[in-house]
């Protein structure tokens, strides 16, 4: 009973738990590090350099006045901010955020679990959160909305394709679909992936931008266009879903970069000898160490580039980044039969 | 018994959201149901113990093939008046008789599995690989080859087709 129900359950509460706790500083930290990049101190007020900011926010969001539209499409506008966020966490699922642990004498593995299809459990679920966007934008009956959802459909229909390829080409490096098989095989091969299948990496990172509607690729809430986005009709909860599950997918995206490509909770050259005194700092600090890193370069990139314009996005998305991935899935399959 | 209860409960969900999807008066609505009955149809797969086939299910039709059709149905606007719902007398007779044929063949599935129960299970038992995926590949690339060819050139076929209908004429 113990093993089959009320460990699991303890760490999906933990696992959640912290999710929403890195959701709300990723949002505190967004504020500090574009702030910073343009020489300003960010929130200040609450808390010592405004560390309760994130508490202060969902406060004001709980206690906003949660507005239907006359004529919106009720039952479907209230299900949109539902379906966006539950994909974003229920992915957690099978993300390995480290090796065993010893606690309290049992033996402790730190992931809910390991399926033997975990990779594509990842991708079919994430390809479920397309549907908040889409039918927020719907049922709002206002036209920015409507624009904005069919934009960001099809931005993450096209590069969903271009991320798919990039995870076969690592799929067949590792010969595995589980998560923690990926990392496994990482151990055994002595490298990360990230330097076995650069174009893979790149690819995975540009396409992660794009799936999670981080800016360049934020046209889906193109305020100077669109007066906010897809979520322009949203108030108080319900918008609060929206920019969670926003948040929380930037963290999906990161840790399965991390899983993929830097070895998960490896530590950095696990094949390196005299390397291994690394090995004291335990392996889920190696991992949060390395979505941190993602999570960092996400803000970076917001501050930094400017937003394209979506003719550009789509001609990168299928005339860029599709053929090249096709490319690298070939190329590396025919080098592993090479190699074999 | 666990499986069981299961069972019957996603086949209920199934049929309920099956019959939405059919009675819906909003087709924005159906859509949704649909997407609904695609998940709890995985979910049945998962129990029946093929969680790529699940994921797959998930992954193309849920994820990918629905979603179009909530673009078509989202842009095309068919808003129709009620009496289009309630004309068609004769569609709902061939509606009728198309069900019934479907349910005699099932039908017909069950009682032939009963004579010859267990072939595909022992079939994958027979497979020189283990695992979920390893095992749909290999069945793919060994058994099924032919038709998984012809599947892809149909597909091909059709992605030039909707090029060709696409292009303006210059």
């Amino acid at each position: 009973m113990v093993e089959l129900v009320l460990i699991p359950l303890l760490k999906i509460i933990v696992v959640l738990n912290a999710t929403l706790l890195g959701v709300t500083y990723m949002v505190l930290l967004e504020r500090k590090v574009i702030a910073w990049a343009q020489s300003r101190l960010g929130p200040m007020r609450v808390g010592p350099y405004g560390v309760l900011q994130p508490v202060a926010d969902a406060m004001k969001l709980m206690l906003k006045e949660d507005i239907t539209p006359a004529r919106a499409d009720k039952w479907v506008f209230t299900l949109a901010p539902i379906l966006s966020m539950v994909p974003a966490l229920v992915v957690y699922a099978v993300i390995p955020f480290g090796d065993q642990v010893h606690l309290f004498g049992r033996q402790i593995s730190l992931y809910i679990t390991d399926i033997n299809v975990g990779l594509l459990y990842v991708v079919s679920v994430t390809s479920v959160g397309v549907y908040g966007i889409i039918l927020a934008g719907y049922s709002s009956n206002s036209k920015w909305p409507l624009l904005a959802s069919l934009r960001a459909s099809a931005q993450l229909i096209s590069y969903e394709i271009a991320i798919t390829l990039t995870l076969v080409s690592v799929v067949l490096m590792s010969g595995t679909l589980s998560m923690v098989g990926i990392v496994t095989s990482q151990a055994s091969q002595g490298v990360w992936y990230a330097f076995i299948q650069p174009t893979a990496f790149i690819i995975f990172f540009i396409g992660g931008l794009a799936e999670t509607n981080r800016a360049p690729f934020d046209l889906p809430e193109a305020e100077q266009e669109l007066t906010g986005g897809f979520h322009t009709e949203y108030s108080g909860m319900r918008f609060a879903l929206f920019f969670l599950a926003e948040y929380a997918n930037i963290i999906v995206v990161s840790s399965v970069a991390t899983t993929l490509f830097l070895g998960g909770w490896l530590r950095p050259f696990p094949n390196v000898e005299f390397l291994s005194f690394l090995g004291v700092v335990p392996g889920w600090c190696w991992f949060l160490l390395k979505s941190f890193v993602f999570l960092y370069l996400f803000i970076w990139v917001r501050a930094t580039l400017p937003r394209y314009r979506y003719d550009q996005l789509m001609r990168l998305g299928w005339k860029v980044l599709i053929p090249l991935a096709i490319a690298n899935l070939i190329l590396t399959a025919i080098v592993k039969v090479a190699l074999a | 018994m666990a499986e069981a209860i299961a069972f019957y409960v996603l086949a209920a969900c199934i049929l309920g959201f099956a019959v939405l999807v059919v009675t819906a008066k909003n087709p924005v609505h159906s859509v949704v149901f649909l997407v609904l009955d695609f998940l709890c149809v995985a979910a049945l797969y998962v129990t029946l113990g093929a969680e790529f086939v699940a994921a797959i299910q998930v992954l193309v039709y849920a994820g990918g093939i629905v979603v179009l059709y909530l673009f078509v149905v989202m842009l095309v606007n068919v808003k129709r008046p009620p009496e289009a719902f309630r004309a068609g007398g004769r569609h709902a007779m061939l509606g009728l008789a198309l069900a019934g044929a479907v349910l005699v063949e099932a039908a017909a599935i069950a009682v032939w599995s009963r004579l010859s129960p267990a072939a595909p299970a022992s079939a994958a038992q027979s497979l020189p690989v283990s695992g979920n995926t390893e095992q749909v590949g290999w069945l793919l690339y060994t058994s099924y080859l032919v038709p998984f060819e012809v599947a892809s050139m149909l597909l091909l076929v059709a992605m030039v087709g909707a090029i060709v209908l696409a292009r303006k004429e210059s």
